[in-house]
């Protein structure tokens, strides 16, 4: 996916003036945040839980060079096969060379946020093999050719009457005196569409929400058991998942699992939580034939050990996006790439540069929500401050900004100065706002006066006013 | 014998300095009523987060230093934000993790600054102030004192006491106003989006006062309830506590 995030002003504009996207989300409050606080309120032992999960997620990254190694082990025991790729490029070759081996025609997908990241179905698709989205949202987005606009959520940025629109778009069989009104008539349609989908497909591709070490496991968690059959059904399964998705043990995964739920959607579990051990043995009624595991590094171990090292804790719940006021005013899809919100705003710098990425820690008002709901407490604020200093230490922003910057903090650093500016400035406002109380438009300050007012200064420093009143002896 | 009165630095914050002097002598006269003696140090200016939340961390160390030097001595530092006094009480000594010296020194003005009303309620008891105020107030939970500070009930508990005055919360009042800084103005489209749905939210409410615990946050709504033409009269919470509302409502014309 091509990067938009340098125009994420434009991404705003837009967003901001599409009338379908704000009425899609104000569904965030209701379906996740209000489902969250109650699941949490819940739960007395949600404090204690996160700290659990912290410290696993913690000793996992402090030994992960031993842990990717016990679960490559395993997974070879079991018959499987990892393969390591560094980068993008590896991770794709070695997916189309397994479905290259079968012969493969199509493959069928269930949700993978780093499937996105790089690119698989276009790769697969340039390349001759059919993929085939079989989460619901997922496979709306792939109809529409648009990317998701959240990482669990991937279509909420639509309304229902768009996904009927889509769906009467291609397929070609639908009657069109058929209703298409409720959630439950699209499910009914996608699932009739899909179903021999499933059953023509040569490999399934899946991602990962957990890598179990000690038993060279994959598990996913889904809420319409697309994710079963998508793995079950063809000759291959296929997981992608990066590196931190690693944890030592499968009681390990239970402890992280009683947060993820909860926090992503309000759910206690998901309804489906599908424990992967290598292919089909000769006794099982039904499995893949082959197991492969494409294990990504994509830029994680660069950042381990870093001051961003805390964001491979970060187990895709979404619970910061869905509290984040930002992206409840904009959408996913403006930040201009995979990962949006706050986990974005950290996240994507990594992956495609500062330079590229540069507005998503800045549009931040550090309100702190995100680090607040955050099952894994990533402090993501700090991370967004990091980004901006990295950012500031090789002059990325506008100079415009660094000069006035520059000038402020000089005054600010001279008292005495300071003192005098901003008496002379307190008097000049007052007096020019002193009849209305307030600016309709201010010079420089555009950004704000456009659709708000700017009060006006009561018409002398504090400063000013505390220092003739000690000259009065008033107390 | 009396207990020695506790000697109390006043952190004006750069922002009531400018535009809303009448914060801080509400500030003063709230202390004073206390048993505090109020000083402000004359070197004070700005606590730094515009330079540290811009990335230029020798400017906000610089600020940071000074602030150290300018409060140092003093038994308490007391700031009519919780913005400012989340940088003083968390991120300062964040800056300095590195600088043993500065560190010890950040540290110890951290453990001896706070914000004002949980200063007057967590540190001096204050049980109930004397003072009234006819109307009917909703109040914002400004985000960097809410969730750095833990600043929620204690505002509550002494607005509960002032006579005249009903307390009605809004919906979502720990969600950001949509201020942030200079985020305001450089991404003014999302800031105007997110300061819209809190307006909505402060009208539903059915007040007729917003009162919150930091200027930058009341800026934000006043401009934008009034660009509305909404009338809700807008003031910090310690003009109310202080009982000083003589002066015009925040972004109200008039005498001032």
């Amino acid at each position: 996916m091509k990067p938009t995030s340098r125009a994420f002003k434009e991404n705003v504009r837009r967003a901001l003036g599409d009338p379908n996207l704000q009425q899609a989300m104000t569904n965030l409050r209701a379906g996740f945040v209000e489902r969250r606080a109650i699941a949490v309120s819940r739960l007395p032992e949600w404090e204690e839980l996160r700290d659990q999960a912290i410290a696993i997620k913690q000793h996992t990254l402090a030994h992960l060079d031993f842990y990717l190694e016990t679960f490559e082990r395993n997974v070879t025991a079991n018959g499987g096969q990892v393969h390591w790729c560094r980068d993008a490029a590896a991770a794709n070759a070695a997916a189309l060379k397994i479905c290259q081996a079968l012969g493969a025609r199509t493959v069928t997908k269930g949700k993978s946020m780093v499937g996105e990241e790089i690119g698989i179905n276009d790769y697969l698709e340039a390349n001759g093999v059919i993929p085939v989205e079989t989460d619901l949202g997922e496979y709306i987005l792939q109809i529409r050719h648009e990317p998701p606009s959240h990482i669990i959520a991937p279509a909420i940025h639509l309304v229902k009457e768009q996904v009927a629109e889509s769906f009467r778009a291609t397929h070609g069989d639908l009657d069109p005196a058929r209703q298409l009104i409720d959630a439950r008539q699209m499910c009914d349609e996608a699932r009739a569409v899909l179903r021999p989908k499933f059953l023509a497909a040569d490999v399934g591709i899946t991602g990962a929400n957990f890598l179990v070490a000690e038993t060279g496991s994959s598990i996913i968690v889904t809420n319409e058991g697309n994710g079963d059959l998508t793995q079950t059904l063809p000759r291959a399964h296929i997981v992608l998942a990066s590196l931190e998705k690693l944890v030592p043990t499968l009681e390990d995964s239970a402890t992280i699992l009683r947060l993820l739920a909860r926090s992503a959607t309000g759910q206690e579990f998901s309804t489906y939580t599908t424990i992967s051990t290598g292919p089909r043995r000769k006794d099982d009624l039904d499995g893949p034939g082959e197991y492969h595991v494409i294990l990504i590094d994509n830029g994680r171990s660069a950042i381990l050990g870093t001051e961003f090292g805390d964001m491979l804790r970060c187990i895709r719940c979404a619970a910061c996006l869905n509290h984040c006021p930002v992206y409840e005013a904009i959408g996913g899809h403006a930040y201009g790439w995979v990962y949006p919100g706050p986990m974005g705003a950290v996240l994507t710098p990594t992956l495609i540069g500062i330079e590229a990425a540069g507005n998503l820690p800045n549009a931040s008002t550090f309100c702190g929500r995100c680090e607040s709901v955050c099952p894994m407490k990533i402090p993501l604020p700090r991370m967004m401050r990091h980004w901006r200093e990295r950012e500031f230490e090789k002059h990325l922003p506008p100079p415009a900004y660094r000069a006035g910057l520059a000038l402020w903090a000089f005054a600010a650093r001279h008292p005495a100065l300071y003192r005098l500016v901003v008496d002379v400035a307190a008097r000049l406002l007052g007096t020019l706002g002193a009849t209305r109380g307030r600016f309709r438009a201010l010079p420089l300050a555009g950004g704000w006066t456009r659709t708000r007012d700017f009060p006006a200064p009561q018409g002398r420093s504090f400063q000013n006013l505390w220092a003739a009143r000690r000259k009065d002896g008033v107390r | 014998m009396a207990e020695p009165k506790k000697r109390v630095a006043l952190f004006v914050t750069c922002l009531v300095d400018l535009i809303r002097p009448s914060i801080g002598f509400a500030a003063v006269k709230l202390l004073e009523e206390a048993g505090c003696t109020v000083e402000v140090p004359r070197a004070q200016t700005c606590c730094g987060q515009p330079a540290y939340n811009s990335g230029d961390r020798a400017n906000a160390k610089a600020l940071a230093r000074q602030a150290i030097d300018s409060f140092a001595g003093f038994d308490y530092v007391v700031v009519p934000s919780g913005s400012c006094g989340g940088m003083i009480k968390i991120h300062y000594p964040a800056l300095f993790a590195d600088e043993p010296t500065t560190l010890a020194k950040a540290r110890d003005l951290a453990a001896r600054s706070f914000e004002l009303i949980s200063f007057l309620v967590d540190v001096l008891k204050v049980e109930r102030i004397a003072a009234s105020y006819d109307g009917v107030a909703t109040y914002h939970d400004a985000c960097s004192g809410l969730r750095e500070l833990g600043i929620k009930e204690q505002p509550r508990k002494l607005l509960a006491g002032i006579a005249g005055l009903s307390l009605k919360e809004m919906r979502d009042c720990e969600t950001c106003c949509g201020f942030g800084g200079t985020f305001a103005v450089k991404y003014g489209d999302i800031s105007d989006k997110i300061v819209g749905e809190k307006a909505v939210n402060i009208v539903n409410s059915g007040a007729d006062t917003l009162l919150a615990g930091d200027l930058g946050c009341l800026l934000n709504m006043a401009g934008k309830l009034e660009r509305l033409g909404k009338k809700v009269k807008i003031r910090h919470v310690a003009e109310i506590l202080a009982g000083m509302v003589d002066a015009p409502a925040i972004g109200e014309g008039g005498e001032r």
